[in-house]
């Protein structure tokens, strides 16, 4: 018969409406500002820099190597080098960066800045409603504000975090272990030119030029 | 008690009118109705805009507004307020004058319907005694105002808007009217008043509304589907199309004057759901003899509200028609139909009341529609579309 398709359809559309009075799941709404869904592990927004310590300023894991720089596919990464070196997150001192800027309104998130950081200093955040009333300087973010600890990291992306933190912390303990031989090293070749001054005296104090190194 | 308060209206406006010179007082009198009608049918568009809104949203397991107010409530409120505050702009190639005046002239058009609408027992503005014609003669006026905006707008969007609008309104217009002509010829008069009047007596607890004759069923069916493309609205919204020509004639649009096109379209929708009532439905007449202590013009807003969560119901379930279908239900349907119609009612008029000519009437109506509604089907043959240029 003519019209039994609307009627049919008429019946769908009133099942629905009177079903979403009596089934909560049927309706999929979030409340956004107020509700907001639980993301994936694999999320993933802009860059921020990822700092140990308390201090960000002190605990910066980015040697300013300006890898990310280059690679960066839209140039919306800028670092200005530090002229002086601090030790970095092994220990060894390095550069830092005096300025590192991200313009987050030309970035694309395609992570490649993530991809060929040497030193796991650069990682992608998961804040996504960051919108501002001012265009150009809100979306610049500048050091301070790309700067998220490291607890940060290991709340967004549990697993990748984990093994980021397990490679340093093998890394740090291999430099330490390296150090710790070299200092005895060191001590060993300090004691035995000791003896060797004792044994037959000279001179010149090298011992001291090679405690210094 | 219940006189009163059925009559409260009609009352108070005598109570006004006592203070005022005689010599004015028939022109204040209408004033009085009018100011009532545009603030009555005003609110309730904005009502309707938040109920199409949770209608649309709960069809579609959505919530719909929620955040102004409470429920949403002052959803409408708020959307006034934007489309004020928003800026008015006029392309620079339109003709200015045609342009401000078009929407103007749709809602002044959609308006003066309601001159000749019961909306209670004693309360319509005018009882003319051609009134159905007048109210067909106005509504078309809408047509005109939509042509204005689309033409003036410059744009080919607003034009083939507006051409779209022109060629279904006035397909439309003709099983509207040849759809409520059924009525006419039962109750001989073209006045409102009588027509409603005539539907307001009861058979035991039963009234005689129209709908409840074979002719007057199978009139208000195709009543409704003409007036929902009279209207403009969907499963009909071939004019505004927003997804094949944006917004139709009113493209151009924005601010102030684009929610005057709204109200024009919701407003008019109201005036041809009223007369659909006045016609079919029994105006302000209670369902039920022993409901008739209810105030009438309460029966008669209960009505239209149930026919607006009608057309919501409908906006929500159907989706647009192509434009040859469009035309092909309006003149291989819909006036067919609408004629065998006049000639069941004919029928109905010349056989002796009883129980004869009910089978009759419905055979009339029934045989026709199932005959052609299977030559309709059948008619439609799939093949394989060829393209003359784009393979």
């Amino acid at each position: 018969m003519l019209g039994d398709g609307i009627l049919k359809g008429l019946a769908e559309t009133a099942r629905n409406f009177f079903g979403s009075y009596v089934s909560r799941d049927r309706l999929t709404t979030i409340q956004y500002p107020e509700q907001r869904d639980p993301q994936i592990e694999a999320a993933r927004s802009f860059p921020f820099l990822v700092f140990d310590g308390a201090d960000w300023q002190q605990g910066l894991r980015c040697v300013s190597c300006q890898i990310c720089e280059k690679e960066c596919p839209p140039k919306c990464i800028f670092i200005e080098k530090s002229k002086d070196k601090k030790p970095d997150a092994v220990g060894k001192p390095q550069f830092y960066p005096v300025r590192f800027d991200i313009d987050i309104s030309v970035c694309m998130s395609c992570q490649i800045c993530v991809e060929v950081c040497p030193f796991d200093a650069i990682k992608m955040d998961v804040d996504y409603d960051l919108s501002t009333d001012d265009r150009f300087g809100g979306l610049l973010l500048d050091r301070q504000r790309l700067a998220k600890s490291n607890e940060h990291y290991n709340k967004i992306h549990p697993t990748e975090a984990a093994a980021v933190d397990a490679a340093l912390a093998e890394e740090r303990a291999k430099a330490k272990a390296a150090a710790e031989a070299k200092a005895s090293a060191a001590a060993k070749a300090a004691t035995e030119a000791k003896a060797a001054a004792v044994a037959n005296p000279a001179p010149a104090p090298q011992p001291a030029a090679g405690e210094s190194q | 008690m219940t006189q009163t308060l059925d009559q409260i209206f009609v009352l108070a406006k005598h109570w006004l009118l006592g203070f005022l010179p005689a010599a004015i007082q028939p022109f204040c009198s209408a004033l009085l109705s009018v100011v009532a009608i545009i603030l009555v049918f005003a609110t309730l568009f904005a009502i309707t805009t938040w109920l199409e809104r949770k209608g649309l949203g709960r069809m579609q397991n959505r919530l719909g507004p929620n955040r102004v107010g409470p429920c949403g409530l002052l959803q409408p409120l708020a959307d006034g307020i934007k489309s004020l505050t928003k800026e008015d702009i006029v392309p620079a190639a339109a003709d200015h004058a045609v342009h401000f005046m078009a929407p103007v002239l749709l809602v002044a058009a959609s308006f003066l319907g309601y001159a000749v609408l019961p909306i209670g027992r004693n309360m319509v503005l005018t009882n003319l005694n051609a009134g159905v014609l007048y109210f067909f003669a106005v509504g078309s006026l809408m047509e005109l105002a939509v042509f204005m905006a689309g033409w003036s707008s410059r744009s080919k969007y607003s034009l083939l808007g507006a051409m779209r609008a022109i060629a279904q309104m006035i397909s439309y217009e003709v099983p509207l009217v040849l759809a409520s002509i059924v009525v006419i010829l039962h109750t001989g008069s073209l006045s409102t008043v009588a027509i409603v009047d005539r539907q307001a007596v009861y058979t035991g607890i039963w009234p005689h509304w129209f709908v409840f004759t074979p002719w007057g069923l199978a009139g208000f069916v195709l009543f409704m589907v003409a007036a929902t493309a009279e209207s403009n609205r969907s499963p009909f919204d071939l004019p505004e199309g927003e997804s094949e020509i944006i917004a139709g004639y009113y493209i151009e649009y924005s601010g102030f004057k684009f929610a005057l096109f709204f109200l024009g379209e919701y407003i008019g929708m109201f005036a041809t759901s009223a007369m659909a009532i006045t016609l079919f439905l029994g105006g302000w007449a209670a369902p039920f003899s022993f409901l008739t202590w209810v105030p009438s013009y309460l029966w008669f807003f209960a009505k239209l509200l149930a026919i607006i969560s009608a057309f919501i119901w409908v906006r929500g379930t159907l989706p647009r028609l192509r434009m040859d279908q469009l035309m092909n239900l309006a003149w291989q349907f819909m006036l067919p139909m609408t004629l065998i119609n006049l000639l069941a009612a004919g029928v109905w008029q010349f056989m002796p009341a009883g129980v004869a000519r009910w089978p009759v009437c419905a055979a009339i109506v029934a045989v026709p529609f199932l005959l052609l509604a299977r030559g309709l089907k059948q008619k439609r043959k799939f093949q394989l579309r060829t393209y003359r240029f784009s393979q």
